[in-house]
C-alpha cells in the first residue's frame, strides 16, 4: 500500500485565523490536484506561533458546527488532514493542538504534552499542558501525532511506538537558532538528526512538517522531510520558503525493515515497565 | 578547546537576514527602508542587506555629516552609496547641533557626541516618514552588550537585521557581501570627534572582547570558567560590569505597576501582531 504525503511548509499571520484558514484551504487544493492522501500542516497552522495573550482569541473547536473547522472537515472527504490550532475545552483551557481530519470526521485531537518555558521561549505561560499520548486508527494504519518540544523528549515517540503507530506525523514551530559555520542552523540539525533515530529506532515512517516565516526577530526554518523505516530519508523540502513537499510513503517497507530488524519484535516492554516502577518509586 | 573563530555560514546569515527585513517591511504594508551610512562597517552591513531585501531603488542611504566629522567617512559612504545604486542624500548636522552646543560653553565630548547621535536619530525619523521607510538599525550585538551606542541616538531604530552579529561576525559577514575594502579595513570610529576609534575609547579590541561575550553570553560560561579558558580575570570582570550597567540601554523604561493589567508585564503581544 502507498501512501502519497503532502508536507506544507507555511508562512502564517500572527493571530488572523481566517487569513491562515484561506491558505490551508490552497494548499488543500494544491495536494489534491497532486493526488494526496495526506495533508501535515505544522505546528499552530492555523494561529501563528507566538501568540502570547493572543492565545484565547484564535482558539476554535474542532466540531462540525464550528467556523473554521466546518471548512476543513468538508476539505477531508477526499484527503486526510492533519492541522495546528488552540484547542479550548468545556472549561476553558487551552491547549496547543494537532487534529487529524478524515472522511468529515475528526478522527483525533492531540494537546501538546511538552510546552517549553525557557530560553525563548513562554508557552506554559499561556497554556494548558497536554496530558494523553495516543496511538489512533486511521486508512492508512495506526498513526501517532506529536508536537514541536514532544518530539525532543525521547518518550511520547516511544509511547506511540508501543501503541501501534506506525506513522509518526511531526508538526512544528521552530525558530531558527544557532548560527555557526555548519551548512544548517544548529536546530534545524537538531530536528533532523532525532527525527532520523526515532524512524531508525522505531522501525517507522517519521514525517516532520514545520513552519517558515517570521515573527519579529523569530524566523523558521522550514525543512519539511519524511524518513522511512530503513531511517532513510525520502524527502526533504527546501529551507526557509513556503513550499508543499510531495513523497510517497511505501507502507509495505514496514514489513520487510522489521522482517530484517525486528526492533519491535525484541522490545522487552515488562522490563521497562519494571524499571520505570523501581526508578519512580524511590524516595 | 572550545572553538572562539565565532565563524558564522555566510550565505545562511545573508539568506535570513534579508528575510527578516523584507518580512518586517512588507507585511505591514511599507516596501522601504531608511538607513543612515556613516562611512563604517555596521551602517554599510545594514544597507547592504537591506538593499538586498527590497531593491536598492527601495532603500534610502542617508549620510549626515557635521563640521568635524572625517572626509575618509563621507567618501566611504558614497562608496558604497554607488556600488549599491540605492538612492542617497545628505543633511549637515551642523546648523542644528551647535546651537545646542553654544548654550553651555562647558559642554563634554560626551554631550556633543551624544546630541549628534540623537540629531542623527531625528533626521532618520524623519526621512522615515517622506520616503516611507522604515528606519533599519546598525547596532551590533558586541556593542549593544557593552552599551558602547547612545541611548536613543544611534541605538534607535524600527528593526535591527545585525544586532545578533558580533563585530567580528559583521566583518566576516561584510567580506562575503563585497562591502568595499576601505570600509571594512579602517578602524572602527563613532567618528564624533577626530581621531575617535572605538577600539582606543573601549580599552580593548573587538577580537579580543567578542570571544569573552561569546563564551559568557552565548556559551553561558561562569567568569571563573572564562578564566580557566585563559582569560584576564580583571578583563571579564570589566566586561561583566558593562554588560550590566548598560541594560538599561537594551530596555524600554519600566512602567510603575499599579492596574491589573500593565503594558510590558501582562500585556503581552508581539509586534507583529495580526501581520
Amino acid at each position: 500500500m502507498k501512501l502519497n504525503l503532502a508536507l506544507a511548509q507555511i508562512n502564517t499571520k500572527l493571530g488572523d485565523v481566517d487569513a491562515n484558514l484561506a491558505k490551508h484551504l490552497d494548499y488543500i487544493k494544491q495536494a489534491k490536484s497532486q493526488k494526496s492522501d495526506l495533508l501535515v500542516f505544522p505546528e499552530l497552522s492555523l494561529a501563528g506561533y507566538v501568540l502570547r495573550e493572543l492565545f484565547a482569541s484564535v482558539a476554535h473547536k474542532p466540531t462540525e458546527d464550528d467556523p473554521v473547522f466546518k471548512h476543513l472537515l468538508k476539505e477531508s472527504h477526499n484527503l486526510d488532514l492533519v492541522v495546528g490550532f488552540v484547542d479550548e475545552d468545556s472549561r476553558h483551557r487551552f491547549y496547543i493542538a494537532s487534529a487529524y481530519l478524515s472522511g468529515g470526521k475528526v478522527l483525533h485531537v492531540h494537546h501538546k504534552i511538552y510546552l517549553p518555558t525557557y530560553g525563548l521561549f513562554d508557552e506554559g505561560r499561556f497554556f494548558a499542558w497536554g496530558d494523553s499520548i495516543r496511538a489512533f486508527d486511521t486508512r492508512f494504519g495506526r498513526v501517532g501525532m506529536l508536537i514541536c518540544e514532544d518530539f525532543w523528549h525521547a518518550s511520547p515517540p516511544y509511547l506511540l511506538w508501543l501503541d501501534g503507530a506506525d506513522i509518526m506525523l511531526f508538526s512544528s514551530a521552530s525558530p531558527g537558532r544557532g548560527l555557526n559555520d555548519k551548512e544548517k542552523l544548529e536546530s534545524a540539525r537538531w530536528v533532523e538528526r532525532v527525527t532520523k533515530a526515532y524512524a531508525s529506532m522505531f522501525t517507522s515512517f517519521v514525517a516532520h512538517a514545520n513552519r517558515v516565516g517570521y515573527e519579529d526577530g523569530l524566523h523558521f526554518w522550514g525543512g519539511a522531510t519524511l524518513f522511512d523505516p530503513n531511517g532513510e530519508e525520502i524527502a526533504i523540502g527546501p529551507y526557509n520558503e513556503e513550499a508543499l513537499t510531495f513523497a510517497q510513503m511505501d507502507l509495505n517497507q514496514l514489513r520487510r525493515t522489521r522482517a530484517r530488524l525486528p526492533l519491535l519484535r525484541d522490545e522487552r516492554t515488562s522490563l521497562v515497565q519494571k524499571e520505570l516502577g523501581r526508578i519512580l518509586s524511590r524516595d | 578547546m572550545i572553538d572562539l573563530t565565532l565563524s558564522i555560514n555566510t550565505d545562511l546569515a545573508r539568506e535570513i537576514l534579508t528575510g527578516f527585513i523584507k518580512s518586517e517591511v512588507t507585511r505591514i504594508g511599507m516596501s522601504h527602508a531608511v538607513v543612515g551610512l556613516s562611512g563604517g562597517l555596521d551602517s554599510a552591513l545594514s544597507c547592504v542587506l537591506a538593499a538586498e531585501a527590497l531593491g536598492a531603488e527601495n532603500v534610502l542611504a542617508v549620510r549626515m555629516p557635521y563640521k568635524a566629522s572625517s572626509k575618509d567617512s563621507l567618501d566611504h559612504a558614497q562608496l558604497l552609496i554607488d556600488q549599491l545604486g540605492v538612492q542617497s542624500k545628505t543633511v549637515e548636522i551642523t546648523d542644528m547641533v551647535e546651537p545646542l552646543f553654544k548654550l553651555d560653553p562647558d559642554i563634554s565630548k560626551m554631550r556633543m557626541g551624544n546630541i549628534m547621535a540623537r540629531e542623527r536619530m531625528i533626521v532618520l525619523f524623519d526621512q522615515s516618514e517622506v520616503f516611507k521607510g522604515l528606519v533599519i538599525g546598525t547596532s551590533n550585538k558586541t556593542e549593544i552588550l557593552l552599551g558602547y551606542s547612545t541611548h536613543y541616538g544611534d541605538a534607535a531604530s524600527a528593526m535591527n537585521p545585525i544586532g545578533d552579529l558580533y563585530k567580528t561576525q559583521v566583518r566576516q559577514l561584510s567580506h562575503a557581501l563585497n562591502i568595499p575594502a576601505p570600509i571594512i579595513d579602517k578602524p572602527p570610529s563613532a567618528d564624533l570627534w577626530e581621531g575617535q576609534t572605538d577600539e582606543s575609547e573601549l580599552g580593548f579590541t573587538y577580537e579580543e572582547v567578542d570571544k569573552i561575550l561569546y563564551l559568557l553570553v552565548d556559551q553561558r560560561y561562569s567568569p571563573l570558567e572564562a578564566m580557566e579558558v585563559g582569560f584576564d580575570e580583571k578583563f571579564i570582570n570589566a566586561v561583566m560590569t558593562r554588560i550590566r550597567r548598560n541594560q538599561f540601554k537594551r530596555m524600554q523604561p519600566p512602567i510603575a505597576k499599579i492596574s491589573n493589567r500593565t503594558i510590558g508585564y501582562d500585556f503581552l503581544y508581539l509586534r507583529d501582531w495580526g501581520t
